[in-house]
């Protein structure tokens, strides 16, 4: 199957609805096409790629001098095509995609806060991004708000957010958060029960928004790959090399394949690390602590083997511009290796024990179950999206090196429960060890980076890679300068936030820790 | 049931006597803050964690602090789900504008005498994110801290020594 063979049907549709597409390059966000659109189609366009079946996969917007140059990625096939469209900054109104692509509710809210875009028909006018740091008629990320801010006083706490209330004899709510009762990232759900049944889940998220896509502005190549590791810090690997990606994608320059060979065993390893700290969390949320020691000291072991062999145990900074900074020696790959094979026959031993465990099979059978049909209108990807049915794996379906030539095996099932996601983990870990041995068998001769060149042009470029929690794409935009004048980093999250809602109607208050970490969003990568 | 036990049993104890791979050696470190816990509070040490901006970097750090090899617990220092039953306010994080007052409301819940660990560069000195419109820095521009333990993360030892660091700073100015 070649790339993009669907393209031609689709502009076909676009034109039976009499949409003009201006302009189709197939290299400027290469290996992603674009589309240049009039603004007033940007809704019928959405239209189409709805019922073409395409997912919705982010949007963010650029400025140039006096518009906002907007993308929004669709992904079909494994291949992915960005809409573009201009509109001016003295007037910047823009039709939402929301109505068409649910999953775009709160990222085209982020854009309405973070530049003051308005976008009409979206269903929802309140803020998400914005609490009361600045105020509602500023925009942090126009060229004209300093990034310093404008004379930042005490920030009051955001008290004032219209949660949507249920009405009825005896229904009650939750507040919880931000600060939660365990050694968890801040945020706040409010909860509408009747005894112990939830009616509805709602999310207020942005506490730890740090202003990541202003102060990338103006950073070096380097610079925002350290950025770009401390957006979700258990996603360190993943967001350092869709960053460094987009950039070498950018700079044009190819990284040597014994780099990205490493970089494909750092992404592995952090996804071991990962699941495994998942798996044990899970199983402590419904009490069963033995699976959480088992699997924390397994997660130990792993993390420390990683600081012996690449000098971190949580793999941060080892991504660089250009390549990885350990070469991986010999000694380096056999302790790898051995380790590989010690934790696969630790699998072998807890795994029965966990799947014949009766009452955990009572607690996680069944509990927060995400549909089919919502796991896709939300547009979900990693182990949420294939425990509810989309078999989609960036590494297997896009098919970027150094996994191009690797055999890439994505778990999927259809129950969409607790259960089911755990299952994908587990079957994750097993894929990902095969995965691993083969990687470390196979590393290529060669340098372990190039040199970072300087560069003159306004270029950009995208990255996406599979990261643990799902796909993460990041789109860079150099200056003139070399420096960076635009980096939006899209994590997994911003679509399994809104499954946890989904899953958890009809479940009761208590399940609600065992929900949320069998998706466990992060609240970082999210909120930038 | 006999599979958990037989595994149980095969792991062992795995909790560390000592840490070869570093000298300061993971249970002289904790020998020595159980002593200091015990001196300064009496039996026992509550600590509430709260990020207050931070990437989640360091909360997994603080996690493995629990897990059997390091078992804070047996030093007799506990993870508390309040700042009301708390002592030490482990924060992490650079602070971002949005949980400011957060963090102000949690410090003024903890009980005295407390004392606030900034924990993780960022918490330390803003690090990689700084002051900007959107994040405070440093911890201490927003409560008043007494200890500060650096790190991107910290690791658990780095942890439990700034831990240790904390309690002796404490005993020290009182």
């Amino acid at each position: 199957m070649s790339r993009f063979d669907w393209l031609s049907e689709l502009l076909a549709q676009l034109e039976d609805e009499h949409v003009l597409v201006q302009h189709g390059d197939a290299r400027l966000l290469a290996p992603a096409h674009t589309l240049d659109l009039d603004a007033e189609d940007w809704s019928s366009v959405a239209r189409v790629a709805a019922r073409f079946g395409c997912r919705w996969a982010g949007i963010w917007a650029d400025t140039r001098e006096e518009e906002f140059l907007i993308r929004a990625c669709l992904v079909y096939r494994g291949d992915y095509l960005v809409l573009t469209t201009r509109i001016p900054l003295r007037q910047p109104v823009l039709t939402s995609h929301t109505p068409h692509f649910p999953g775009a509710n709160r990222m085209e809210r982020h854009l309405q806060d973070l530049f003051g875009i308005a976008l009409s028909d979206h269903p929802d006018s309140r803020r998400w991004t914005r609490h009361r740091a600045w105020p509602e008629d500023r925009y942090p990320m126009r060229p004209d708000f300093p990034a310093g801010g404008e004379a930042p006083k005490r920030t009051p706490a955001d008290s004032e957010y219209a949660f949507t209330r249920v009405l009825g004899n005896g229904v009650y709510q939750i507040p919880v958060g931000p600060v939660h009762a365990g050694i968890i990232e801040p945020g706040h759900f409010r909860f509408q029960a009747v005894g112990e049944t939830v009616l509805r889940l709602e999310a207020r998220l942005g506490y730890v928004h740090k202003g990541v896509e202003k102060i990338a502005v103006g950073r070096d190549a380097a610079g925002l790959a350290r950025l770009a590791g401390r957006v979700s810090g258990d996603s360190t690997v993943g967001h350092t090399w869709a960053a460094c990606m987009a950039m070498e994608r950018a700079a044009g320059i190819s990284v040597p394949p014994r780099a990205l060979c490493i970089r494909a065993v750092l992404a592995e390893r952090e996804r071991v690390a990962n699941h495994l700290g998942d798996i044990g969390a899970i199983c402590n949320d419904v009490s069963f602590s033995f699976a959480q020691m088992q699997f924390s000291r397994l997660r130990e072991d792993w993390l420390r083997t990683s600081h012996t062999v690449f000098g971190h145990r949580l793999l941060m900074d080892r991504i660089v511009p250009g390549g990885v900074t350990h070469p991986l020696t010999g000694q380096g790959i056999d302790a790898l290796l051995l380790q590989n094979r010690a934790l696969r026959s630790e699998l072998d031993t807890l795994e029965p024990i966990l799947d014949d465990d009766p009452s955990l099979e009572d607690r996680l059978v069944n509990t927060g179950v995400l549909s089919h049909a919502d796991a896709r209108l939300l547009g979900a990807t990693g182990y949420v999206g294939k425990a509810s049915g989309l078999d989609f794996d960036t590494r297997r379906d896009h098919r970027y090196a150094p996994y191009d030539r690797l055999d890439v095996i994505s778990p999927c099932l259809q129950e969409g429960d607790v259960a089911a996601r755990v299952q994908i983990r587990m079957e994750e870990l097993r894929h990902t060890l095969t995965l691993l041995d083969t990687l470390l068998k196979q590393i290529p001769e060669g340098a372990a980076g190039v040199p970072w060149p300087g560069m003159t042009t306004g270029a950009e470029g995208i990255g996406m890679v599979e990261g643990w929690r799902g796909e993460i794409i990041s789109h860079v935009r150099f200056d003139d300068n070399g420096r960076v004048a635009r980096y939006f980093p899209r994590d997994p999250s911003w679509f399994s936030w809104p499954a946890l809602e989904l899953l958890i109607h009809g479940n009761i208050v208590p399940d609600f820790p065992v929900c949320n970490k069998s998706v466990n969003g992060s609240y970082s990568g999210h909120d930038l | 049931m006999f599979r958990i036990l037989k595994q149980g049993l095969r792991t062992g104890v795995v909790t560390e006597a000592v840490e070869p791979a570093d000298a300061a050696g993971l249970d002289r470190l904790g020998v020595e803050l159980r002593r200091t816990v015990h001196a300064r509070f009496g039996r026992s040490l509550a600590i509430r964690q709260v990020d207050a901006g931070s990437c989640n970097g360091c909360e997994l750090e603080i996690h493995a602090l629990n897990n059997p090899y390091h078992d804070i617990e047996r030093f007799g220092i506990s993870f508390v789900a309040s700042p009301r039953h708390a002592d030490v306010l482990l924060v992490t994080g650079p602070v971002s504008r949005h949980m400011e007052s957060a963090l102000r409301r949690t410090w003024r819940a903890t009980p005295s005498p407390k004392f606030v660990i900034a924990s993780g560069s960022c918490a330390c000195d803003g690090g990689e994110f700084g002051v900007s419109y959107a994040s405070c820095g440093a911890v201490e521009n927003v409560i008043p801290v007494d200890v500060k333990i650096p790190g991107c993360p910290p690791a658990p030892l780095d942890l439990l020594q700034g831990l240790l660091g904390a309690l002796r700073a404490q005993a020290g100015v009182k």
